[in-house]
């Protein structure tokens, strides 16, 4: 029964990780792409809104999402007129609101890599007639794979550990929107150290593992042997 | 034939320049557009390119509009038909020396892609990625990928200027080969005398944005006279009592001069003489 539970949150947890990277990783590319190469005045406005999660206490976006998703409210009273979902207490709200806090981990890798391209070897591309989609996919991406990488394996280790905004959005329901860091919290409140050490020992390891691996990778990346 | 005719204002180092260019660039000729930094001799590249765009006037290629500020006609780099040669190689790290030739070939003959890298000389290197070459092999490799489409212009931006001398002079040598292969229109912006005399048939001087001085190369160094057993090319680095100083290639010799009050420093010059020389040793 407690091995079950334990399961079902770990797979709740890295669920929400892998869905929220997957999509993060298109509005990444498609947003550092606008970002590195815009020369709109209202770049920096962009830039600060995406930035933001980067200092807010994750509870300030919580409690805003909370505001915004409530059926009580005009965009939640939508939803759920129309499509008869909730993003409160649900497993969908867990991954709007993740996005949004995952958001400058997938976009800033992303945007400093497209960045650093040197301009010249795009100019390349468009001189031998190549359109822009054609030298985005065939030129520019595989030049920063080690930066997409890095922002795809940060924002899914980020999002695992995410605590504030899934605690205020997604509230603690086994199966749906318990995931591992809140069951730790949880399972320490109930003086249940055991549990807690499983769920810590757990994310801890799966983290470091993450990590060595980007940093393994990046190495070779560097030395050209990808 | 190219008609170049275009104003832009750029912001220069020394407050705004007016680049103001209203020429003619006959048809496979190799133009070398020589002048100081800030001139505005890369700008006039990149507008040729459709990188950068005129405040006004009209480039025409062949007879056809490339740039028409009237006609509100600006074609994209993508459909100028061009080769662009840049002094940092611009390669694709991602791909293979003969990765980088199919790309820029696209849908064309790939038998093309093996003469050229034949031409080249880059058979032995096909399968190396760039990160792997020297500059100067990495050079020889965008010059193959420029002109694997065989462009209707070649342009070449400092492309040599990175290089040791005898890289340099080796290069040289392929790029007369190759304009003399494919007769491709070619556009040097350089501001290495020695290699402009090499290379080049005609001369544009450009100072401020305008073209102060244009020639063949023999009209432009003011000599063609075949009499003449000695010819030097250079450039005036210091003017003296009745002689200047000239640098040619990387020795520098004095001059003595009869009027001073007609060069200045920085002046391209010929020097001949009609004394013969001995060879005393080497």
């Amino acid at each position: 029964m407690l091995e079950n539970q334990f399961l079902e949150t770990m797979i709740v947890t890295f669920k929400l990780a892998g869905v929220t990277t997957f999509i993060l990783l298109f509005i990444g590319v498609s947003l550092g792409y606008y970002l590195a190469f815009t020369e709109n005045r209202i770049k920096p406005f962009f830039e600060a809104i995406i930035s933001m999660p980067l200092v807010l206490p994750p509870s300030v976006l919580g409690f805003y999402l909370l505001m915004v998703f409530t059926p009580n409210s005009w965009f939640g009273n939508l939803l759920k007129e129309s499509f008869d979902t909730q993003l409160v207490f649900s497993f969908e709200g867990l991954v709007v609101a993740s996005i949004i806090f995952s958001l400058p981990f997938m976009v800033q890798p992303i945007q400093n890599g497209f960045s650093s391209l040197p301009k010249n070897m795009i100019l390349a591309s468009y001189t031998l007639g190549k359109g822009k989609l054609e030298t985005l996919f065939k030129v520019m991406i595989p030049n920063i794979k080690a930066s997409i990488l890095t922002a795809t394996v940060i924002t899914f280790a980020h999002t695992i550990g995410e605590f504030g905004v899934v605690l205020m959005i997604g509230g603690n329901i086994e199966g749906e929107t318990r995931v591992a860091s809140i069951a730790i919290y949880d399972e320490v409140e109930s003086l249940n150290y055991d549990l807690a050490n499983q769920y810590a020992l757990t994310l801890f390891i799966i983290s470091f593992i993450i990590l060595l691996t980007v940093y393994i990778l990046n190495r070779r990346f560097l030395k050209g042997q990808f | 034939m190219i008609k170049l005719n275009f104003n832009k204002k750029l912001e220069g180092a020394d407050g705004d320049i007016d680049l103001n260019i209203s020429e003619t660039v006959d048809k496979k000729s190799f133009l070398a557009i020589f002048g100081e930094s800030g001139s505005g001799k890369s700008t006039i590249l990149n507008i040729i390119a459709g990188v950068s765009k005129p405040d006004y006037g009209e480039i025409i290629v062949d007879d056809q509009i490339w740039f028409s500020s009237e006609k509100m006609i600006n074609l994209p780099p993508q459909k100028r038909d061009i080769g662009y040669l840049f002094q940092d190689y611009a390669l694709f790290p991602n791909m293979s020396v003969e990765e980088n030739l199919f790309y820029a070939l696209g849908k064309g003959d790939k038998r093309e892609v093996e003469n050229i890298l034949k031409i080249t000389d880059l058979i032995n290197l096909r399968y190396k990625k760039p990160d792997n070459l020297s500059g100067g092999q990495k050079q020889r490799v965008a010059l193959a990928r420029a002109i694997v489409r065989k462009p209707k212009i070649l342009l070449l931006d400092e492309p040599l200027s990175a290089l040791d001398l005898e890289m340099r002079q080796k290069l040289q040598n392929e790029l007369i080969l190759i304009h003399q292969k494919f007769g491709i229109t070619t556009i040097l912006v350089s501001h290495d005398i020695s290699e402009i005399y090499k290379l080049a048939t005609n001369i544009f001087q450009i100072s401020k944005g305008k073209i102060v001085k244009k020639g063949t190369v023999s009209n432009f160094f003011g000599v063609s006279d075949s009499n003449n057993q000695m010819k030097f090319s250079g450039e005036i680095v210091e003017i003296l009592k009745n002689s200047c100083l000239v640098l040619v290639g990387h020795d520098i010799l004095k001059v003595s001069v009869k009027n001073i009050a007609n060069i200045k420093v920085g002046d391209l010059i010929m020097i001949s003489t009609k004394r013969e020389f001995e060879i005393c040793g080497f």
